[in-house]
């Protein structure tokens, strides 16, 4: 198909470079350097989309990133779909594939349209006031329902296959948005020296004067200047220019996040190219340069596709070359859509009439379009829009009622004025001022080291705007700290200039129901809607914009909010500062997920820790299970077995003979220095200053609260060094409470902590054989029981590496924890390997662990506790010095809601049948006869089937757990009641004999 | 994100390296143990989430990991001053907005 509505010599693109694109399957041709949307005009295409709620037919509302309306789904591959992209923005490219969305089964025939007929129902609030009976059909119909049809694109279903890079950066200046303004701060800014960054949403700089034909500035076309200044811009070796990337974000201390599109404009972007890069800059100042967006005109059926921005179709003309139509009408209250009526005139298309909602408008750009023949109506509105997949006429009417006359047309140019961007700067915490008499907020009080110029600040004309901008941009880079220098302020030989507008709804806005003039296109929300909210009771602009939705579409109300805002002061009878304007909240535009997450995503995520013995784990067959960042050895099966037959023959073998663990990553943290003792004595419950040099002691610390918040054993190494371990997941939150209250609280001790946990690597070897085992590798330490007694310590060698040695259990049986040096752990590890292996020892896992602890009745702290455990509940009183003055924990430890009977105590759970294993988490109630809800009166923390006990064990918090034992409870299930004895914690050598066998 | 300036290594940091530890100057008694039921409530309980100046403790956790002392308006969620611990609470503040 050619392109048949562009206009030969209009517009900059070059002729020469063809680029085939399709949309909806169709195939169609452009230019490189138009835009899907300008594309697509070229070709007379106006509808692209179908509304969110009443699926009506929608065309481009504007030329750039404001598009409510023109979102498509733009397909690289099956995995390379990405919805809701703005035709407007998005860049043409050969090859390039678009559907559009929210159709079924076609753009131009779509069965979800039967909504609009339904429309009466589905006015402001319908979703609250709708589906409120009966009860349970909410989650059962009307959700599932009504999230089926909402949404506009489809999310892709196939992983992400392109990667996002992310930068810092630092700077004196940083200038948002690349047009007039934001090039001549930069200008200023950069001849100071000054690191200046420049940014630009669009893929070419000049902002507004893409379309201003008026301007023209140091003897060239405004464009023209806008890209050599660039070009002297880019240069410079102190400043960075970024096209195509946009502000989204505006954070605490000038901290800004941007987002540049890399590749989405090539057609081939090859796979060393990053699809985006964000940019996280600090700025010592900001310069704002955001212009301002127009707003439509608020008329019935005013979404016809055709009817679009003023400006819209001065971009698409000037800039692209393309026509809008053939026979366009303008519908206006501001001087700007004049020009586009002239620009459009001058290219040889008929404009057919404008109506100025305006009494008596006078001005240079009125005077052009009448000499150039253009008919123009003042003091009249257009009251509705004629056609439906395309606009066909509009009928206009004197503003105060009267006469009609339709007058036919093809495409409506609307503009009710200008809204300044200021969304960064409100994202920035600066405060707006409403200027009553152009209608605008602009900013007011500033929060940060930024400063607004141009339009976005409300200052109108280009010359003013480029004084402004220039003297800001130096006056940024001094306070950044740069020397003034003499630079060329850009000179304006013309330029254009216009302001105030209208706000709110215009006469054929209409006020019955079956009127639909849209203020927020995108959600469908129409004037009534914003009316109907506020005589619903809605007062704060906030509940209006939540009840309607005006303005929390993806484009975030660009071009809804003053509008919206407006009729809802008309309505309330309030003056608009009064009722306030909504708060601006990033992102400016949509920003990808994976701009966000970057290279943070599969294996980058989250850190894997794997210790030093890890690949003697992998070698004897492990299968792994992640604890934290931690990859543990979780069992070892044998072929043939699962993970029930590989733990019950590990816990055997263990108690048996004896079994080999990598316990590396408990925490381990080294307290040295003259006040360890003293130190310890504070952190843990227990006495330390008269535990020998060469003995453990198993400790317990508590928060201030009282509560556990952690334990393991401490070896004293010597009287002014303990070697102190935690939980697998403890390690940091117990170095960070150690450092807390070395630093800050108790700061006169003389004490060093150290980190030891990734430095030792340690080998548990457990069971009657463990010593038989050990002590032929063992040089230097006597390995008698009368010289190694159970919970002690030495320092020696094995396989002539240094070793702390350990004697402790985990297991209940004669035990040892080798600690060797990281690098020879895995070399230590296989060679107590072979020397287990001669004994008949096996490897054992995380879940035998467990397993074997749960036997002996050792808590696990997070797991039999939660943080609400005192010491007594787990029955660890014994651990609690009961001579000592001071710990951390001691006062809490005795409020009296801690020392109150009835708490939950940790105690033993038999199942009356022994087969059966409890879940953990399961609730336990006293009789399972009552009503439901019932009285829950403690859970399972701990269950496991234990084959040396020949049954099923568990551990659980039950309220007066402890003068319960013998009695029976209940543990309610999904398929019955499970009946349990209430017994100690104990279930195996329950005297403890076996430490020693 | 927040620039933080690290009292103790004499530079402005990011946010990121650093970890809230919640109010400062809540002064652990020595005698923690004899305290009354309602002194502990004071003590561990009860914190000031004022509107406007709080002092707060920090940790340059990914740095020098020491804790240290802020003054911050919540209002603004500026930084005032930074000290290093067991200073005294600073009495002048510069730039206090109230």
């Amino acid at each position: 198909m050619s392109a048949t509505f562009r206009i030969a010599g209009a517009g900059r693109l070059k002729q020469a470079k063809i680029a085939g694109f399709s949309f909806d399957d169709r195939p169609y041709t452009g230019i490189e350097g138009d835009t899907l949307a300008s594309a697509l005009l070229a070709n007379g295409v106006h509808l692209v989309g179908r509304s969110f709620k009443y699926h009506r037919p929608r065309g481009f509302l504007s030329a750039g990133a404001e598009e409510p309306n023109a979102l498509v789904e733009i397909k690289r591959d099956a995995a390379r779909k990405t919805p809701n992209v703005r035709a407007t923005v998005q860049e043409l490219y050969d090859g390039l594939t678009a559907q559009s969305q929210n159709r079924w089964p076609s753009l131009a025939f779509d069965v979800g349209a039967v909504s609009s007929i339904a429309s009466p129902m589905l006015s402001a609030g319908f979703y609250y006031k709708t589906f409120m009976w009966p009860k349970t059909a909410w989650k059962n119909l009307y959700e599932p329902k009504i999230r089926a049809a909402a949404g506009l694109g489809v999310a892709p279903d196939q992983p992400d296959p392109d990667h996002y890079s992310a930068r810092f950066a630092h700077c004196d200046v940083l200038v948002l948005g690349g047009g007039a303004a934001g090039i001549a701060a930069a200008l200023a800014a950069a001849e100071t020296g000054a690191r200046v960054i420049l940014a630009d949403e669009q893929a070419e700089f000049g902002g507004s004067l893409h379309f201003e034909s008026g301007a023209r500035i140091d003897g060239q076309d405004g464009f023209a200047w806008a890209q050599s200044a660039v070009a002297k811009l880019k240069s410079m070796d102190n400043v960075r220019v970024l096209p195509r990337t946009t502000a989204f974000g505006y954070y605490a201390q000038n901290f800004v996040g941007l987002v540049e599109r890399v590749s989405d404009h090539l057609q081939n972007p090859g796979r060393d190219l990053p699809r985006e890069r964000l940019w996280q800059v600090r700025a010592k100042r900001v310069v704002l340069a955001t212009g301002a967006i127009e707003r439509h005109m608020v008329f019935a059926d005013n979404d016809r596709p055709g009817i679009m921005l003023a400006s819209a179709a001065r971009t698409y003309l000037n800039h692209y070359g393309v026509a809008v139509g053939r026979n366009v009408g303008v519908y206006t209250a501001n001087d700007s859509a004049y020009a586009a009526a002239i620009d459009l005139k001058k290219a040889g298309i008929n404009v057919a009439a404008i109506v100025d909602l305006r009494d008596n408008p006078t001005g240079p750009v009125i005077d052009e379009a009448r000499a150039l023949g253009i008919e123009v109506n003042f003091g009249r509105a257009v009251i509705r829009a004629g056609g439906k997949l395309r606009v066909s006429s509009m009928t206009v009417q004197p503003k105060n009622g009267g006469g009609e006359r339709t007058i036919p047309v093809d495409a409506i140019l609307m503009s009710a004025g200008w809204t300044p961007s200021v969304h960064l700067f409100s994202q920035s915490r600066g405060k707006v001022a409403f200027n009553d008499e152009t209608k605008r907020f602009v900013p007011g009080i500033y929060a940060q080291d930024c400063v607004s110029v141009g339009a976005c600040n409300g200052t109108d004309g280009l010359s003013a705007t480029i004084d402004e901008a220039y003297a800001a941009g130096a006056k940024a880079a001094k306070d950044a700290g740069s020397r003034p220098a003499k630079g060329t302020k850009p000179k304006v030989d013309a330029g254009e200039s216009w302001s105030r507008g209208m706000l709110g709804a215009a006469p054929g806005a209409g006020s019955d129901t079956t009127v639909k003039a849209f203020v927020d296109f995108q959600n469908d929300v129409t004037a009534k809607d914003i009316r109907q909210a506020v005589h619903e009771g809605m007062r704060s602009i906030e509940h209006v914009k939540r009840f309607t939705t005006n303005g929390m579409a993806t484009d975030q109300g660009k071009t809804s909010n003053m509008h919206g805002l407006a009729i809802a002061a008309e309505t309330l009878g309030k003056p608009i500062p009064q009722v306030g304007l909504t708060t601006f909240r990033a992102p400016y535009t949509p920003v990808t997920f994976g701009s966000i997450v970057g290279h943070a995503r599969g294996p980058l995520f989250d850190p894997t820790r794997k210790t030093a013995i890890h690949p003697w784990a992998e070698r004897q067959g492990a299968v792994f299970e992640d604890v934290g960042q931690w990859k543990r050895a979780w069992y070892f099966p044998k072929p043939g077995e699962d993970i029930h037959a590989a733990v019950d023959r590990e816990c055997v073998t263990v108690r048996k003979t004896a079994g080999l663990f990598d316990a590396s990553t408990l925490g381990k943290i080294e307290v040295v220095g003259p006040d360890a003792a003293k130190f310890m004595e504070l952190l843990y419950t227990n006495p330390w200053e008269k535990l020998e040099p060469g003995r453990c002691r198993y400790g317990i610390m508590l928060r201030e609260d009282g509560f556990i918040y952690d334990d393991g054993v401490v070896g004293r190494l010597a009287p002014d060094r303990f070697h102190v371990t935690t939980t697998t997941g403890g390690a940091p939150r117990v170095m960070n409470h150690m450092e807390d209250y070395l630093q800050t609280e108790f700061p006169h001790l003389n004490v060093w902590l150290t980190s030891i946990t990734e430095q030792w690597a340690v080998i548990a070897v457990q069971g009657p054989k463990s010593r038989d085992i050990i002590a032929p590798l063992v040089e230097g330490i006597d390995m008698s029981d009368e010289a190694l007694p159970h919970m002690s310590v030495r320092e020696g060698r094995i396989c002539g590496v240094p070793t702390r040695l350990f004697r402790m259990s985990f297991s209940g049986e004669r035990g040892f924890e080798v600690n060797v040096p990281a690098d020879y752990g895995e070399a230590v590890s296989e060679a107590l390997w072979a020397e287990g292996q001669k004994h008949g020892a096996c490897a054992y896992g995380t879940e035998s662990m467990h397993v074997l602890r749960a036997e002996k009745g050792y808590i696990i702290v997070g797991q039999d506790t939660d943080g609400t455990v005192t010491p007594n509940d787990a029955g660890l009183d014994w651990a609690v010095g009961k001579k000592k003055t001071d710990f951390v924990g001691i006062r809490g430890m005795a409020r009296p809601d801690l020392v109150a009977k009835g708490r939950k105590q940790l105690v033993g759970l038999k199942t009356r049948d022994p087969k059966v294993v409890l879940e953990e988490g399961a609730q336990i109630v006293a009789d399972p006869k009552q009503a439901i809800p019932m009285k829950m009166i403690g859970h399972v923390t701990s269950s496991y089937w234990s084959q040396n006990c020949g049954r099923s064990i568990a551990l659980g918090l039950v309220a007066g757990g402890r003068d319960r034992t013998g009695e029976t409870l209940y543990v309610p299930m999904p398929n019955g009641v499970i009946e349990v004895e209430v017994t100690g914690v104990v279930f195996f050598d329950e005297k403890g004999e076996r430490l020693n066998g | 994100m927040l620039l933080i300036r690290c009292p103790y290594c004499e530079e402005e940091r990011p946010e990121l390296e650093f970890r809230n530890a919640g109010e400062a100057h809540i002064a652990r008694s020595p005698n923690i143990a004899g305290e009354s039921d309602d002194d502990f409530e004071k003590f561990f309980f009860i914190r000031s989430n004022p509107k406007g100046i709080i002092y707060e403790r920090w940790r340059h956790m990914h740095g020098c990991a020491r804790f240290f002392n802020a003054v911050r308006d919540t209002v603004s969620d500026r930084f005032l001053m930074t000290y290093k611990a067991g200073e005294p609470k600073p009495v002048k503040l510069p730039g206090a907005t109230k």
